[in-house]
């Protein structure tokens, strides 16, 4: 499992954790997060940025 | 006769934002950025996160001025001050020279407000703005041991985590009574508070810095309330002005911010300002969130289908890993009252009409569970 980061605002994603809230269950690849799914806290899809490795 | 291109001044989140949605609308247009520094693209909000996880400067440059300009497909020029722009003849000056726009797109930013102080030291307080600001912090920072920190604002008290995680001693200081004045319930910033102490940092509240003076390697602080603190770096963080000289030079209208209409649209209909430096329909919304909504209409406008900005609820994340943090601050005037629930692990407070419509929240800890719930009932700005 791997952590990402927002490009624009920093959010960190982890996917041991998900993002249960907005329908993304946790262990969840970031790979198989939807193209639909938008940063929880500057909303930039995620057709739109880069996630870094961190 | 060529056309003239779209010009942006400024490339923060705002400029480049406007870029990349208008090229998906508009391959064609010229695109001109002119950057008074290195130009290259970078995350602010992570400016304040990025000491205990020992990022560089060159580390947090995610992509160059040249990686930008072949990506967004657009011209951008690094170290181009602009000194004034000539709405009339639709042109600007930009290191002596004239450059003509079809359109002009102010993406300026703002500039930290400072205190007025006193002493020998006063110059010596840094802030951090942008990326060059970052540098010189970290390596006026370097194998030191205490910070002090002028402000407990949302900036403030996100450095100040970030730095007592990295190992420094920190002392935050405030006028206000409590954290994140503007933003929280009494409670709810007590909660945050504690939770910050916790992990280190020391606060003097209701009270200001008035004097600094150097002593030896150091700096010493003279507060208002008597005390002193001894310091090697002193950080200052009490808020952000917008950029609005070069545009009130030229005859835009400027009030708090430049003042720009639904369609992101100065007194001159050919520039449009948006960002940190602008002020939309009377709101100063200096975050991530609204620049990308911001960014996203005004695209589409510059691309000949105008879409008027509307805001939905933005809530915004306080970068505070000892207490996680979100707020939706009610409008200014927002008639009704704070309701807050607490416990140890967290505090959820929200902000009702007398109707009981919400109208804001601030979650501390365990609450920030709740925020897309609450978000999804709270109205939108405009």
């Amino acid at each position: 499992m791997k952590v990402w980061q927002c490009l624009v605002c920093g959010f960190i994603y982890d996917e041991t954790k998900g993002d249960p809230e907005h329908g993304i269950k946790p262990g969840t690849s970031w790979e198989n997060v939807p193209a639909d799914w938008s940063c929880p806290d500057c909303g930039v899809a995620k057709a739109d940025f880069e996630m870094v490795e961190v | 006769m060529s056309q003239q291109p779209v010009v942006i001044i400024g490339s923060g989140l705002a400029g480049y934002t406007v870029a990349r949605e208008f090229r998906k609308l508009d391959t064609e247009t010229p695109v001109v950025m002119l950057s008074q520094d290195h130009g290259g693209f970078y995350s602010k909000p992570m400016l304040s996160n990025a000491f205990a996880q020992k990022k560089s400067a060159e580390s947090l440059l995610m992509k160059d001025a040249a990686k930008m300009a072949a990506e967004v497909k657009i011209e951008v020029r690094q170290n181009s001050k602009v000194t004034s722009i000539d709405p009339e003849k639709m042109q600007l000056e930009v290191n002596g020279e004239t450059q003509p726009y079809s359109k002009l797109v102010l993406a300026l930013g703002a500039d930290p407000v400072r205190l007025p102080l006193q002493g020998d030291g006063a110059d010596a307080v840094l802030s951090v703005n942008d990326l060059d600001d970052y540098r010189r912090f970290r390596e006026a920072a370097d194998g030191k041991k205490n910070i002090a920190i002028l402000g407990a604002g949302l900036i403030g008290c996100e450095f100040a985590n970030d730095l007592v995680v990295a190992g420094y001693k920190v002392h935050v200081i405030d006028l206000a009574p409590q954290l994140l004045g503007r933003l929280l319930p009494q409670e709810s910033a007590a909660f945050m508070q504690s939770k910050l102490e916790e992990a280190g940092v020391v606060f003097h509240l209701s009270t200001t810095t008035q004097k600094v003076e150097r002593v030896g390697g150091q700096l010493s602080l003279a507060l208002a309330n008597g005390e002193h603190i001894l310091a090697d770096v002193v950080l200052s963080a009490v808020g952000l002005r917008p950029r609005a000289e070069l545009a009130v030079t030229a005859g835009i209208k400027a009030n708090r911010g430049i003042v720009v209409n639904g369609l992101l649209q100065t007194n001159f209909p050919d520039i449009y300002a948006l960002g940190d430096c602008a002020e939309v329909e009377g709101r100063v919304l200096p975050f991530v969130m609204p620049i990308m909504q911001a960014a996203r209409a005004l695209a589409s406008t510059l691309s000949g289908k105008a879409v008027p900005l509307h805001y939905p609820a933005m809530p915004v994340a306080v970068k505070t890993p000892a207490c996680p943090a979100v707020v939706s601050p009610p409008e200014p005037g927002a008639q009704g009252e704070w309701k807050v629930e607490g416990n140890v692990d967290g505090v959820k407070a929200v902000f009702q009409h007398t109707n009981g419509q919400l109208l804001g929240f601030a979650l501390m800890g365990a609450a920030v569970s709740e925020k897309a719930a609450l978000t999804q009932q709270l109205p939108p700005l405009s």
